[in-house]
């Protein structure tokens, strides 16, 4: 199956572009939402401001699905939707807007992401803690299984885990750890008798990196794995149910935002990771466009990433044969070295008490793997082309056209879903609103209970996605992830990190304190991977760090900047609100009266560059500033000339 | 400058609190006076009686659930309407001598609440102890803040640093690991004011742990000690007999002597920080230290008793 994954600005707008992908060829939609519908927020909350259409389509409420799907038959689409914290309610939207087109449930396809431990460890958009969340999962699977019985509950995922920094064995080992956590709550309430059609639905999204032939080995390392687990701790017998199915993302992590056009290459021999072997090929794949690292894909550039798989498809010989690898030493021994590794680890995981329970131990695990990543790519142990080599260039023509080679989300969207909203609630009926708001809270606080049906009569009612979330918050309490940067052990030490540390004790003697800098993430935003590598190499260079984790507000920065006497910030956004969020977390800090200088970090279109650094922004680093150990020389700098101070090192 | 921060505080001018840390924090010579005069102004001379504030010391191990205990606290004594400041000390790296200040992330409140303030600060080098200028802090903002809760990370070392400044010591245990249950038995812990018992939502294993550690409390004899049972996240439960036996064992406290007895162990642990053992030695040892301490005004503060012990040890 061929997608790619889309949605943004509004119902209408994604809607239209879907109807255009379809007409293009390809076969299935894979929603994108925006951060609000991700992590339960309504587009006037708060928290959504400057996110609201930006990563996704915002779907606030059963008028927003009917639109979003309008002239899309739902009998024949296989849906994929990127929704995890909140796939109870989506799926319950869906289900009455297909009913609503006279589509029964039972002959919906798709599937909900709703892997809530990746969300924990790599992507944050958790909304409820970790028992609740299993909870929620554990009961999509067992409404699933007898009312949408062709719809997959969960798609775990081991991609983020990539894109945090994971190791192939750290991948396989935590990606299956996650599953059996997700099947041994789901034995609780399902029959046993099921459990072979449980365990069929389970599907699995993975990542594929560049070094393609070890990818390859893990994806059969996975499908090995997968049918053990299957038999011996679930007592699955049908081989059809024990077969591993899985969608790919290829990588992002190794996408560059230097010569980006090299990214297509690398795309495309990531798609042979996953297609290459009849026995581990992938189910569904969606390749990323080759200008992610600069800023939204446009159409266009979504094509280009379709059109590679309609080549590798239709053009090659690639599907003509049986497993090539089949009866191959050097891929066997390969395959046997992961398994290794991964089961290894998967017993640690079980020794803390299986994977909700070692989300801290495995983010931890992460936040090491990955800063030993940067390490080597900074010494050129590992070689990115175009980034520590090859490094010169001619200036590219596909990023110089007038919208800079991105697509840009018109800053009106989120004033009208504001409005929308607002008109969907006058427009209800409240009483019936609330009714079922107050059932789906007596079904939440009564764990015996399956949430879906109230969550369903809600969606129903008209209730919105962010009055769903909260009465759930209400029940189950909120939460904060663990940030696994404290438990991150200190790194290597190197000549360059030992002259930023000479400089940082010398501006702290200066200063009478220990230089203190802030790292935060305002918005929804929740890649906290490099906002966690920045936190440590500060870190290591001596400072102390204030590292407020994801989800804060512009008045949340600014008063822990106050009260924590920070004599530098460092704000990171990948969601593409820098130029709605950075400026109200600048109006913030005047207001509270903070001075002090602010960097910013993230995926900033160049264009956007000067407008903030004239709102006040002293620095703005993106994907190509590799170098972190470079940018604390420059805060260092930063903090010494805000203060006056002349450092030794700069006069020599 | 540090009058009008000492001002303030008088007049419970919480907004005074951000440049008060930054001031007791600053190592360099030249802020020493300005420090001093800051401490003098919040002196219990100046200010006719012991500081208003209730210092509270909260310490326990790692993943113990402190920071999700300390968001319930903080809204449970807002809710009383009494203001916070939270003095939260982490430890730091020994290799790098940074710190990662990461835990403050999980405490929970309104931005827009003046009456809540939160300083982390890295612990220095030293094991379990506090920062040196927590112990500071503490008195100052204690003029100001109705409660002043001073966190700590550890077991068995820091409690004993920590109730040398607080009113009142609480000490947290997670069910299932049995570190409090046996550093209470073999001494190595002290018997703290309130011992609290996180993650009662555990059921029997928090039931379990609380029963332990009330026995052991029997054993040594410190019947009084309440074991509270909290869970802060849904249904939260134990806050309100949380916050109940804190305030009861403050009003049953003899207030000054506690305080006097702080100002005058923190005298002397900064006088050896300063010159350490060397210097203890030329006083004439830890215990003639503690006899010329004692024979001074009992509403001196900590820079002028650490002066009697600079000029003893020069004589």
């Amino acid at each position: 199956m061929m997608r790619t994954y889309a949605g943004h600005s509004t119902a209408e707008k994604s809607n239209e572009l879907y109807r255009s992908n379809l007409a293009k060829g390809q076969t299935g939609l894979s929603v994108a939402f925006d951060l609000p519908t991700q992590t339960g927020y309504d587009p006037d909350h708060v928290l959504a401001r400057g996110e609201v259409g930006k990563v996704g389509v915002p779907v606030s409420h059963l008028g927003d699905m009917r639109t979003l799907m309008s002239g899309i038959p739902l009998g024949e689409m296989n849906t994929s939707m990127t929704i995890n914290a909140t796939a109870a309610w989506l799926l319950a939207l869906y289900i009455v807007a297909a009913e609503e087109q006279g589509v029964p449930a039972a002959k919906l396809q798709g599937t909900t992401q709703n892997d809530i431990v990746k969300e924990f460890l790599a992507r944050g958009t958790y909304a409820f803690p970790p028992e609740p969340s299993m909870r929620l999962i554990a009961d999509m699977i067992a409404y699933t299984v007898t009312e949408v019985p062709r719809w997959n509950p969960i798609n775990i995922c081991s991609y983020h885990l990539q894109e945090a920094g994971a190791t192939p064995v750290q991948e396989i080992a935590y990606a299956m750890s996650n599953a059996i956590a997700v099947l041994d709550a789901a034995r609780e309430r399902v029959p046993q008798e099921l459990m072979g059609k449980v365990f069929a639905r389970m599907s699995f999204f993975v990542n594929a990196g560049v070094r393609f032939i070890e990818e390859h080995a893990k994806l059969r390392a996975m499908s090995i794995l997968w049918e053990q687990i299957g038999r011996e701790r679930y007592g699955v017998e049908d081989p059809k149910h024990l077969l591993f199915r899985y969608g790919v993302q290829v990588n992002s992590l190794g996408l560059t935002e230097q010569q980006p056009e090299n990214n297509v290459q690398r795309i495309v021999l990531e798609a042979l990771a996953v297609t290459l072997g009849r026995n581990a090929r992938a189910r569904a794949i969606q390749l990323p466009a080759w200008n992610e690292a600069l800023g939204l894909p446009r159409p266009w550039d979504q094509q280009w990433s379709l059109r590679i798989q309609q080549v590798l498809a239709y053009e090659t010989d690639l599907l003509e044969y049986p497993d090539i690898f089949e009866g191959s030493k050097v891929m066997d021994g390969l395959v046997e070295e992961l398994l290794e590794g991964a089961r290894a680890e998967m017993a640690v995981v079980a020794e803390h008490g299986g994977a909700v329970e070692a989300v801290a131990y495995m983010k931890a695990a992460l936040v090491d793997s990955h800063r030993e990543r940067i390490r080597r790519i900074e010494t050129g142990e590992q070689v990115v082309v175009g980034i520590n080599k090859f490094t010169e260039t001619e200036p590219s023509p596909l990023a110089s056209g007038e919208d800079g080679g991105i697509l840009t989300v018109d800053p009106g969207v989120e004033e009208q879903a504001r409005e929308a909203i607002a008109r969907w609630r006058a427009e209800r009926d409240q009483a019936a609103v609330d009714r079922a708001l107050a059932e789906l809270a007596r079904v939440a606080a009564d764990p015996s209970e399956n949430i879906m049906p109230a969550t369903i009569a809600a969606a129903r009612a008209g209730a919105t996605t962010g009055e769903w979330a909260q009465t759930l918050r209400d029940a189950f309490g909120e939460y904060r992830a663990p940030t696994g940067v404290g438990e991150a052990t200190a790194g290597p030490v190197s000549v360059e990190l030992d002259e930023v540390r000479e400089g940082v004790e010398e501006l702290s003697e200066q200063l009478g304190r220990t230089l203190k800098i802030l790292v935060g993430k305002p918005g929804l935003d929740g890649h906290s991977n490099g906002a966690e590598q920045i936190a440590v190499r500060a870190r290591d260079a001596g400072m102390d760090v204030v590292y407020d984790g994801i989800r804060l507000t512009p008045a949340q920065i600014a008063k822990s900047a106050l009260d924590e006497g920070v004599h530098v910030i460092g704000l990171s956004i990948l969601s593409g609100s820098h130029r709605e969020l950075i400026p109200a977390v600048m109006d913030a800090l005047r207001e509270v009266g903070v001075d002090v200088p602010v960097v910013v970090g993230g995926i900033i279109p160049d264009a956007d560059v000067e407008p903030l650094k004239r709102c006040g922004v002293a620095a703005v680093y993106t994907p190509k500033d590799f170098d972190l150990t470079r940018i604390m020389g420059d805060i260092v700098a930063l903090v010494a000339r805000a203060h006056d101070v002349q450092l030794a090192a700069a006069r020599a | 400058m540090s009058d009008d921060l000492a001002a303030r505080l008088r007049a419970r001018d919480l907004s005074a609190a951000p440049a008060v840390l930054n001031l007791v924090e600053n190592r360099s010579p030249a802020k020493r006076a300005e420090i001093e005069a800051l401490l003098a102004g919040v002196s219990p001379a100046a200010l006719g009686g012991e500081a208003p504030g209730h210092v509270v010391g909260i310490t326990g191990p790692p993943g113990a659930g402190k920071s999700t205990l300390l968001s319930a606290l903080v809204a449970a004594w807002r809710a009383r309407g009494r203001s916070v400041a939270v003095l939260a000390v982490d430890p730091s790296s020994k290799r790098t001598g940074g710190a990662l200040l990461g835990d403050r992330a999980r405490i929970v409140y309104d931005p827009e609440d003046r009456g809540v303030f939160i300083r982390s600060t890295a612990a220095g080098t030293r094991l379990g102890g506090l920062a040196p200028s927590t112990r500071a802090a503490a008195h100052a903002l204690a003029a100001a803040f109705d409660v002043v809760v001073i966190e700590t990370v550890g077991v068995g070392q820091s409690e004993t640093e920590v109730a040398e400044v607080a009113d009142t010591v609480a000490v947290i245990v997670q069910p299932g690991s049995g570190d409090a249950l046996q550093f209470l038995k073999s001494g190595i812990m002290e018997v703290p004011d309130v011992l609290v018992v996180t993650k009662a939502d555990l059921g029997q294993v928090a039931m379990r742990a609380r029963r332990d550690l009330s026995a052991a409390l029997r054993s040594l004899g410190a019947r009084d000690t309440p074991v509270v049972a909290v869970s802060s996240v849904p249904p939260v439960s134990g806050i309100d007999e949380l916050v109940a036996a804190l305030d009861a064992h403050r009003s049953s406290l003899d207030l000054e002597a506690r305080r006097l007895a702080a100002r005058r162990a923190g005298a002397l642990a900064d006088f050896v920080a300063e010159h350490g053992d060397a210097g203890l030695r030329a006083v004439g040892g830890r215990r003639a230290a503690q006899r010329l301490l004692a024979e001074q005004d009992p509403a001196a503060d900590i820079p002028t008793l650490v002066r009697v012990l600079d000029q003893a040890a020069r004589s």
